[in-house]
């Protein structure tokens, strides 16, 4: 038991320095083939895939945060969820902008490029998902929304399977590697799925000792 | 992954791309500028500006960035992987269908006859991407004489090797292997139409389709299929590999046309590789080369037959 304790004290003292070298390391290895001729011939497509593939990476692994506290107990990765998220938007925000530089910042084409074209849809629109969830990731704003603030938050599923839609949708023909990202996906809410069913059942049995107690007279 | 230059390839085999300029300036009229289209070109700039414009893009980067699904589907799989596992000799074409002088030839002898000529082209990804393309090659229609195509031969088919061995992509069934693609009888008699041999003066290199492909630069880069191992003339139109992938996205005509979009993306710009950073050019009907090509469409419904 100690020994666990001790364990999961060092855990701890790492998680922080690995969330933040895993959060960072996408745009190190962006940076460093940017600057050493790494990027493939088509730079900007190039940049808009690997920011692309961070953004899925990091809300994965945000989303797989609460089943891994619920499976191994250890209650302190929660403090990971945070900076995770935070980074995927970061990476999102800078997905974006490579977008509209592509686009030639032309308004025009980027409407119309949006709802013309179903996978550019659905990955805007998990942009937009995602902005009031970093906006109010901040303590100030998770005291201030409470209750509300978890049902907000849950947004964030929607954000991944958009994501997830939208590179699925936007290769040409070889799907195996989004559709590792829809079995990640897949796999981390159907982990929910008994937590939901727990939550759901205390709920009503909150809610409904009345009726309970009528059906007992009537029987 | 570093982008480098194969091993075996000196920077002095490689002509440089300015001499390339100055060459088809030199030839004036001859066939490199009927190749690169000028006249369209011209129309949105001067013609100085149209040859700079229109620089051919370095070796680097034809070489690099590649689609071949034989070899992978990433960009960067068909130069790590073709040239450690195709072997482009020996190599034989097989010419059948329907034509009096069928046959099956060794690659040298299917191209001794034949001038080679240098031949400039735009390529035109349907990924909306594309580059200038220094190609060394025989035009198709040479071949298609000397095989002397009876009056019912309306289409040719090619087709890639099938060899997973050679070409470990055909083991996963990414498209209905092998490749095939298809022209209509005048397209593929059409003087721009070459069977490309090589690129800047060199072998063509295993990732672009050596020793022999297919290069139409009035179409989306997917009908200028690679390693070609037969070419048959049939009477009707052949089954192409995209179009039987996904037949909604990839006609069997597949010229380059600004006005009909991907369904899931636009064509009406481009990337045009090694351009600054966020700079996308505007695509030209027939990628260009409308002056020269747009006769063979005239009466169709370019929506219809896209």
């Amino acid at each position: 038991m100690t020994e666990w304790r001790t364990a999961e004290s060092t855990l701890q003292k790492l998680l922080k320095p690995a969330v933040w070298i895993g959060g960072l390391l996408p745009l190190a290895l962006l940076l460093f083939a940017g600057a050493t001729g790494g990027l493939e011939a088509d730079p900007v497509k190039d940049i808009t895939h690997r920011t692309g593939k961070a953004v899925l990476v990091l809300l994965l692994c945000t989303l797989a945060v609460t089943p891994v506290r619920r499976l191994t107990g250890w209650n302190g990765i929660i403090s990971a969820r945070r900076p995770l998220g935070l980074f995927a938007y970061f990476y999102a925000c800078l997905h974006f902008l490579i977008y509209l530089g592509d686009q030639g910042f032309a308004p025009g084409y980027i409407v119309e490029d949006v709802a013309k074209h179903p996978y550019v849809t659905a990955g805007f629109t998990a942009l937009v998902l995602l902005t009031p969830l970093a906006v109010t990731s901040t303590k100030g704003w998770i005291r201030r929304l409470g209750k509300r603030w978890t049902r907000l938050h849950r947004l964030v599923y929607a954000a991944a399977a958009l994501g997830v839609i939208h590179f699925l949708w936007g290769v040409k023909k070889d799907v195996r590697e989004p559709l590792v990202y829809a079995a990640v996906l897949a796999l981390l809410l159907a982990l929910r799925v008994p937590g939901w069913i727990a939550a759901r059942k205390k709920k009503t049995a909150r809610r409904a000792p009345v009726p309970v107690r009528s059906d007992a007279q009537t029987v | 992954m570093l982008i480098r230059r194969p091993d075996d390839t000196r920077s002095s085999e490689i002509t440089p791309e300015r001499d390339y300029l100055d060459r088809r300036r030199f030839l004036g009229l001859a066939a490199g500028a009927v190749a690169l289209g000028a006249p369209a070109s011209l129309a949105a700039c001067s013609s100085a500006e149209a040859a700079q414009d229109d620089k051919p893009n370095s070796w680097e980067e034809i070489t690099t960035y590649n689609n071949f699904y034989e070899f992978g589907t990433d960009k960067s799989d068909p130069a790590e992987n073709a040239p450690r596992t195709l072997k482009p000799r020996p190599w034989t074409v097989q010419i059948d269908g329907l034509c009096a002088r069928p046959g099956r030839y060794a690659y040298d002898d299917l191209v001794k006859p034949y001038r080679v000529e240098h031949r400039t082209y735009r390529f035109r990804c349907v990924e909306a991407w594309s580059m200038v393309i220094p190609w060394d090659g025989i035009p198709l229609r040479q071949v298609i004489a000397r095989a002397q195509p009876q009056p019912s031969a309306r289409y040719v088919e090619f087709t890639t090797l099938m060899d997973p061995v050679q070409m470990p992509g055909e083991r996963r069934q990414i498209l209905d292997w092998p490749y095939t693609e298809g022209l209509r009888m005048d397209e593929a008699m059409h003087p721009l139409a070459l069977l490309a041999t090589g690129i800047y003066g060199r072998p063509l290199p295993a990732q672009n389709g050596a020793p022999l492909r297919l290069v139409v630069p009035w179409k989306y880069g997917f009908k200028s299929i690679k390693s070609i191992v037969r070419i048959r003339f049939t009477a009707q139109q052949p089954a192409t590999a995209w179009n039987k992938a996904a037949p909604d996205e990839y006609g069997f005509y597949a010229n380059v046309n600004p006005q009909v979009d991907h369904p899931r993306w636009s064509q009406a710009r481009e990337r045009r590789i090694g351009d600054g950073w966020f700079r996308r050019r505007d695509t030209l009907p027939f990628n260009g080369y409308a002056e020269q090509v747009a006769s063979l469409y005239r009466g169709m419904d370019l929506r219809r037959f896209f």
